[in-house]
């Protein structure tokens, strides 16, 4: 009997089905140990690229554990494309569904914020917006004006501390997390993601732009959630990390 | 067959070694004898960033290989056109020097295995083989490198020796050969052959390209020896005295020293770049 792909591929993941038929050393004998080395370098090259993508994960729960969730996740999510800087996409929603881990609630957006580090560390180099253009818009037009985020712009919201759970885990000195709420912002000036804690308000507001509103309905947008809402830190924090790439002013 | 009048760009007769990105700045001031890097190709399918900026920058000092490890050549389905389509764009933006794949399947359906995986070589799968090259050269416009897997195991139903099976392409689809001397040590020691009579039998006048690696030692079933390629330290001696076996009979060829884990600090990698240029320097004084 002749092992097709199917077999292998099968077998690869899952070490209780047999080894396919029709493999042999190089006298022809049947073998069981040769396969193995493939299950395994399978399997360590999975757990591998989990690991270089999950490092805040990884430290949170310690190498054994870590590679426990990683060789689950990784027979039941196999990479869905030779590109394995996106590996683990799925890996918020397993998680969700885990429960060994269910008792710690924040893994999960904890995955989703190193997914978009990433994002953001691949994403397309864009052109930053002159802020001086920003500036020469007359009040009234402005408010009427949509902003583009640049590509590797990302921001999500959770309701842990995961900003703080972040910088506890991979920077020196960093304060113990809190316990509250905290959205995130990812922008990258240059090559590096960088995080910042972000209120719910201007998340509303990144939202908005996101999705095209004008420079007034987002303002409405975050005023809802926070009626001191002031658009200044945020706006200047966008500039400054080359987080805008275009503005579309009205036609008239 | 490809068209012969589409010359390929090629790779020095030289050292080259797999790129790294913790190695940029040293590799840049202090490249010793390296004339050209490869990366492999499916690292910078990315939109942007530092990988494709770094590479930007290199292609200036260095000669550049693309080695792709996802095209999954040697499996059962058709070619994944999104990732055929993903490289023709890299390549098309960097014009390496070369590209090249292996003879191993790495896809199932809509699943990357992220390992390069053996395949029988019969009538069925050298014309489907054959078929997958003439796609991959006809996407990309130029010749591409075949490289030769290591192997653990053998298929019962195999009527093609791997050299044979590798000639027959060559000769179906006008491709190249990168000939990988780690990987004939690991399969010979593996499957109770003498790497000697494989060079012996292999197509050396198709080589554009070689490979050198290290290798781990394991055990098989029985107890005899069974070599995993690894790419994790330096290559072994009798590894090295093959690189020379080689190159006799290929005259001055690009030599790849390959490191992909536990990745040394530079001047290490280095080191075994200088060793390659020793090998090099040998034929070209013989």
């Amino acid at each position: 009997m002749a092992a097709s792909q199917s077999d292998f591929r099968a077998a690869l993941l899952d070490p209780d089905r047999p080894v396919p038929d029709g493999l042999t050393d190089g006298d022809g004998n049947p073998t069981t140990r040769r396969f193995s080395v493939y299950r395994n370098n399978v399997t360590v090259a999975l757990i591998d690229a989990m690991r270089t993508g999950f490092p805040v994960l990884a430290k949170l729960l310690g190498d054994q554990n870590f590679d426990q969730l990683a060789r689950l996740f990784a027979r039941a999510h196999p990479p869905a494309s030779p590109l394995m800087m996106h590996y683990g996409e799925a890996l918020p929603a397993f998680l969700d569904g885990f429960e060994p881990l269910a008792h710690i609630g924040y893994l999960s957006d904890v995955a989703q914020l190193e997914l978009a580090v990433r994002q953001s560390y691949h994403a397309a180099d864009s052109t930053p917006l002159d802020a001086a253009r920003l500036g020469a818009v007359a009040p009234d037009v402005l408010m009427r004006t949509r902003l583009r985020l640049a590509p590797a712009v990302q921001f999500l919201s959770s309701r842990w501390p995961i900003v703080d759970i972040w910088r506890y885990n991979m920077e020196n000195g960093a304060q113990k997390p809190r316990g509250i709420a905290q959205s995130v912002l990812i922008t990258r000036t240059e090559f590096d993601p960088e995080r910042h804690a972000i209120s719910d308000a201007q998340f509303a507001w990144l939202s908005a732009i996101l999705a095209d509103a004008t420079l007034e309905e987002a303002g409405d947008a975050a005023t809802e959630m926070d009626p001191e809402f002031d658009l200044g830190p945020l706006l200047t924090l966008l500039i400054q990390h080359n987080a805008l790439t275009d503005m579309i002013t009205p036609k008239e | 067959m490809l068209d012969a009048t589409l010359t390929p760009p090629r790779l020095p007769s030289a050292p080259g070694v797999g790129y790294k990105a913790q190695h940029f700045t040293e590799l840049r001031a202090d490249p010793g004898p390296v004339k050209w890097l490869e990366i492999h190709a499916e690292n910078y399918m990315g939109d942007g960033g530092r990988p494709h900026a770094q590479l930007g920058a290199l292609r200036d000092d260095f000669a550049i290989s693309v080695h792709g490890v996802g095209l999954s050549i040697g499996g059962e389905g058709r070619l994944d056109p999104d990732h055929l389509a993903r490289l023709q764009h890299l390549v098309g933006w960097l014009e390496p020097a070369s590209f090249s794949e292996h003879l191993a399947w790495s896809t199932h359906g809509a699943e990357f295995l992220d390992d390069l995986l053996p395949l029988p070589y019969t009538d069925a799968t050298l014309t489907r083989v054959a078929d997958h090259i003439d796609e991959v050269q006809e996407a990309l416009g130029r010749r591409m490198l075949l490289e030769n897997p290591s192997s653990y195991l053998a298929f019962a139903e195999s009527t093609w020796s791997e050299t044979d099976f590798l000639a027959e392409l060559v000769r179906r689809t006008g491709c190249g050969l990168l000939l990988d001397v780690n990987n004939v040590f690991i399969s010979a020691t593996n499957l109770g052959y003498t790497p000697q009579s494989y060079l012996d039998a292999y197509p050396l006048s198709a080589v554009g390209e070689i490979h050198i690696g290290g290798h781990d030692e394991d055990e098989d079933d029985h107890g005899a020896p069974l070599l995993i390629d690894s790419h994790g330290r330096e290559a072994a001696e009798p590894v090295w005295a093959l690189l020379d076996h080689a190159l006799a009979g290929t005259g001055p060829a690009p030599v790849l020293v390959e490191w992909d884990n536990d990745v040394p600090d530079w001047p290490t990698l280095r080191a075994e770049a200088d060793r390659a240029a020793a090998a090099l320097a040998t034929i070209n004084a013989g």
